[in-house]
């Protein structure tokens, strides 16, 4: 008799904690791969495209099914490094093209040249650059994620890269790379 | 647990005082420079001034080039609540509006606005708020903003944002510590200003109404102490204290610790526990802006150092190039290694890279050591554990592990020894025997962690707005896709609507065979023209008539081919039209080389041409009357059309005409795309084939 009990009793239990984990799977479902959602939050998110994908989420995406995590320039080392953090996997020296360009750089249009063909505009991922057709255009240098993008399309090559200038406040306290001043920190007494 | 407000105010009076932990004992040095009193510079050439010199954003420059400024005049001007203006410190012409090296150890330019002073120094009207306890607060804080007022002990935190603090107000604090060695500008104010001081106390004292103002000095300032406690005599509630001489008591944190034993948490401000503080040379500056209504344009700088030969104060316009103060101390470069002048005090301050730098709301020290004065460790040896840095830490921090992890740019786990607590005060760099610039190791890992924070935020942004695109785009692929969708439904309603009505219609037949007739009749014309030039055809012109025949043949074509469209609806018929029409084209043809063979020999040859051109056109019209019977007026002139143009080689004006008859064919409503497409092609067949004869005739004719 008491071991029908037992096997009513842990019947009940094991259909009761069956119900409460699938009402649990459908009510706190997860609604996309949190693994995609952290490599896309280490990319640097200049959809530019570089590493063969059409922006930073798909290759995330792809990072996460298996591929290289080396692919990304405008990250460069340090979000290399990152990635392999989070996927466990040994850094891996960058691509040869990813290495070449380590400094910031943003868009800058020529608007002496510039014929307004909007070619440029439609290229760009994250609308940054501002113009109507047969319009002079220019880049909203804040919004530039310098991803080259627009330089291909424009007919007239009045795209220019250029680097980021350090201003007093991205300065990095890098006396070798402005050699005037340091702190004196010592007195003889 | 807080001590009350009484008890520490009750400590106070009795000369109680506590410290905080760590600090270290430079020599002071002081005595260079405070035994003068503070000189008048004579005014400099050129005056520079930064738009910031402050903590916060920048205002809007509302002077420009070329501009004439009188003494006080604000020169930016800005809503922000953290930008305060820059006025003109002398009275002159604005030269230049753009980049110049600023006070700044980067030694990189900031926008500037350069004055050549006129030598006049005049004032602009000043508005002085001497009745300022009857004016509502509101009124004398937007004085102070408008005076341009930042903290002048070293941040630059804009003093109207303290002051229009609505939280309540424990203790406000006056500091005139002044811990860092070689410093005596506050010493000296304090000594000859107490009353001004005093009075811009008085203003805080009513803006804020705190329970007790405390004004803090170092004991190594004997004579200062003396100055402030005579100045506030007559005011019980203002406690002049003398705190311990230890560096850094000039701390904000550190001296609110002393002073109360209340600590500033990570994040907060003073404001959170109950303090507010400011600078003796702040408070002199609120005096001058409410009593007089002088705007912020000078302040005592310190220049000292041995390297100097007259050491002392200088009430320096702001603006004022170092060189300029430096000439007038008596700058001696021989006494120096290398030419080199420190901003700020020995243990804070940086090296400047150069003599144009601009004195600046916060610059309170020129140092320039002699040789052996002050020591640069070039020589960065291994850390040797000895966890003196620790000890000598005013933050409790572990200098050690952050130096560790700031190296190997670690930066989170920096992060988690609170990097960030870390005041800069070089206590630790004092004390180490290895002689290692910690302090430059902090500010670059605060400096990438910051600019990593920045990054990141950016990228946040960049990835809201590539999606926003995205979205955008997919929406308008969806509206177009909708809109051709609607297009499409409205072109087949009307067509079945179109199909019920159109055997009714009979006003199109009519104008089509106006048009037809007008058509013809101006291609006639341009063919006795033609004749009358034929004698004498020339390549170029011959060319020319050629693609304008053929233009005009297409056109024709198209309209015959819409013209009948409108009358004839069955496709039965319409095939039946175009067997017609290529029937009479190739005969056309024929005629046309046999015609244009003809032409090469005499006039005579051409009136055989034209006559076989007719019987062309009459036999064509023949047939295409006994296969379309419904259409007989259209389409024997089209194809009469299409003959002529292709026996007269070189009429242009026949083009006009087509195209004239082609505007009036386009009148009419395309009833089917379909149909029309299929017209469009046999048209541009028809167009090619046309062009092949007519090549075919010229060649002939050469």
């Amino acid at each position: 008799m008491s071991v029908y009990i037992a096997l009513v009793a842990i019947g009940a239990l094991a259909l009761t904690f069956g119900l409460v984990l699938g009402y649990a799977s459908i009510r706190f479902k997860v609604q996309s791969d949190p693994l995609v959602q952290q490599l896309d939050e280490l990319l640097p998110q200049t959809q530019c495209g570089q590493c063969g994908y059409p922006g930073c989420r798909p290759y995330a995406e792809a990072i996460a099914n298996g591929d290289d995590i080396n692919k990304c320039p405008p990250g460069g080392e340090a979000t290399m490094k990152k990635l392999a953090d989070l996927m466990g996997v040994e850094p891996k020296p960058l691509n040869a093209e990813a290495q070449e360009n380590d400094v910031k750089k943003v868009a800058y249009i020529r608007e002496d040249e510039c014929i307004g063909c909007t070619k440029c505009i439609q290229a760009c991922p994250v609308d940054a650059i501002l113009g109507a057709s047969k319009q002079m255009h220019t880049v909203i240098t804040d919004e530039c994620t310098g991803c080259d993008l627009c330089v291909e399309p424009c007919p007239v090559d009045c795209i220019d890269m250029v680097p980021v200038k350090t201003t007093t406040n991205s300065w990095k306290w890098n006396f070798k790379q402005s050699p005037k001043g340091d702190i004196p920190i010592k007195m003889v007494s | 647990m807080l001590r009350s407000t009484d008890e520490i105010i009750a400590d106070l009076k009795a000369g109680k005082c506590s410290t905080f932990t760590g600090g270290v004992h430079p020599p002071d040095e002081k005595s260079l420079s405070n035994t003068t009193d503070i000189q008048t510079l004579p005014l400099p050439d050129k005056i520079v001034l930064p738009l910031r010199q402050h903590i916060g954003t920048e205002g809007n420059v509302c002077v420009a080039e070329g501009d004439y400024v009188k003494k006080g005049q604000a020169l930016t001007k800005s809503t922000h609540p953290f930008a305060v203006p820059v006025h003109a410190s002398t009275s002159g012409t604005v030269v230049q509006i753009g980049p110049h090296v600023v006070a700044h150890p980067s030694g990189l330019s900031e926008a500037c606005i350069v004055i050549e002073a006129d030598g006049q120094d005049e004032w602009t009207t000043l508005t002085p708020l001497a009745h300022f306890r009857s004016l509502p607060q509101q009124t004398v804080v937007e004085a102070i903003c408008d005076a341009g007022i930042s903290g002048m002990g070293g941040a630059g935190f804009p003093t109207h944002i303290k002051t229009g603090n609505s939280k309540t107000i424990d203790f406000l604090i006056i500091n005139g510590v002044e811990c860092e060695p070689y410093i005596t500008s506050d010493d000296r104010l304090m000594q000859e200003h107490a009353w001004q001081i005093r009075q811009g106390i008085d203003v805080l004292h009513h803006l804020i109404s705190p329970k007790a103002v405390v004004i803090a000095i170092e004991d190594n300032k004997p004579d200062a102490i003396k100055a402030m406690q005579i100045a506030c005599q007559d005011k019980p509630e203002y406690l002049v204290v003398a705190v311990e001489t230890k560096y850094p008591a000039g701390g904000e944190k550190q001296l609110i610790q002393m002073l109360t034993q209340r600590e500033v948490p990570r994040h907060g401000l003073p404001a959170d526990i109950g303090i507010l503080m400011f600078n003796v040379g702040t408070c002199f500056a609120v005096a001058s802006a409410i009593y007089e209504g002088k705007p912020l344009i000078e302040r005592v700088v310190t220049v000292t150092g041995r390297a100097v030969r007259q050491p002392g104060n200088y009430w320096a316009r702001l603006g004022t190039p170092v060189g300029h103060l430096l000439v007038h101390a008596d700058y001696q470069v021989k006494k120096q290694p290398t030419p080199q002048v420190v901003m700020g005090g020995p243990m804070m301050g940086f090296t400047l890279s150069s003599m144009a730098v601009p004195i600046v709301k916060i610059s309170n020290c020129l140092l320039v050591p002699a040789k052996g004065e002050v020591n640069f460790s070039e020589q960065e040896r291994a850390c040797i554990r000895c966890g003196a840095c620790a000890d000598a830490c005013p933050a409790s921090l572990l200098p050690q592990q952050l130096f560790w992890h700031a190296k190997a740019k670690e930066l989170d786990k920096a992060q988690s020894y609170n990097l960030f607590d870390c005041i800069e005060c070089g206590a630790c760099a004092y004390v180490c025997p290895s002689e290692i610039p910690l302090v430059h190791y902090y500010r670059q890992a605060k400096a990438e962690i910051r600019l990593e924070k920045e990054e990141k935020s950016r990228a946040e942004k960049a990835k809201e707005r590539f999606e926003a695109r995205n979205a955008r785009l997919i929406r308008e692929k969806q509206e177009r896709e909708e809109r051709h969708q609607k297009a499409k439904e409205a072109r087949e309603a009307a067509l079945a609507t179109k199909q019920q009505s159109a055997p009714a219609a009979d006003s199109s037949p009519a104008k089509d065979k106006v048009a037809a007739a007008l058509a013809r009749a101006k291609a006639k014309k341009a063919a006795q023209v033609h004749s009358n030039q034929s004698t004498a055809p020339d390549n170029d012109a011959d060319k020319k008539a050629q693609v304008a025949a053929a233009i005009a043949r297409a056109k024709a074509k198209k309209e015959a081919a819409q013209a009948s469209d409108s009358q004839e609806n069955s496709a039965d018929d319409e095939r039946k039209a175009k067997v017609a029409a290529a029937v009479a084209r190739a005969k056309a043809k024929k005629e046309a080389a046999q015609a244009n063979d003809s032409q090469e020999n005499s006039a005579d040859d051409e009136r055989k041409a034209k006559v076989a051109a007719a019987v062309a056109r009459a036999k064509a019209k023949k047939e295409a009357a006994q296969l379309n019977e419904d259409s007989v007026d259209a389409e024997p002139d089209t194809h009469s059309q299409k003959i002529k143009p292709s026996t007269d080689t070189s009429s242009v004006q026949v083009h006009n005409a087509e195209s004239l008859s082609a505007e009036k064919a386009n009148g009419h409503a395309p009833a089917n795309v379909d149909k029309e497409k299929r017209k469009r092609i046999a048209a541009a067949v028809a167009k090619a084939k046309a062009k092949q004869a007519a090549k075919r005739n010229n060649s002939e004719a050469e």
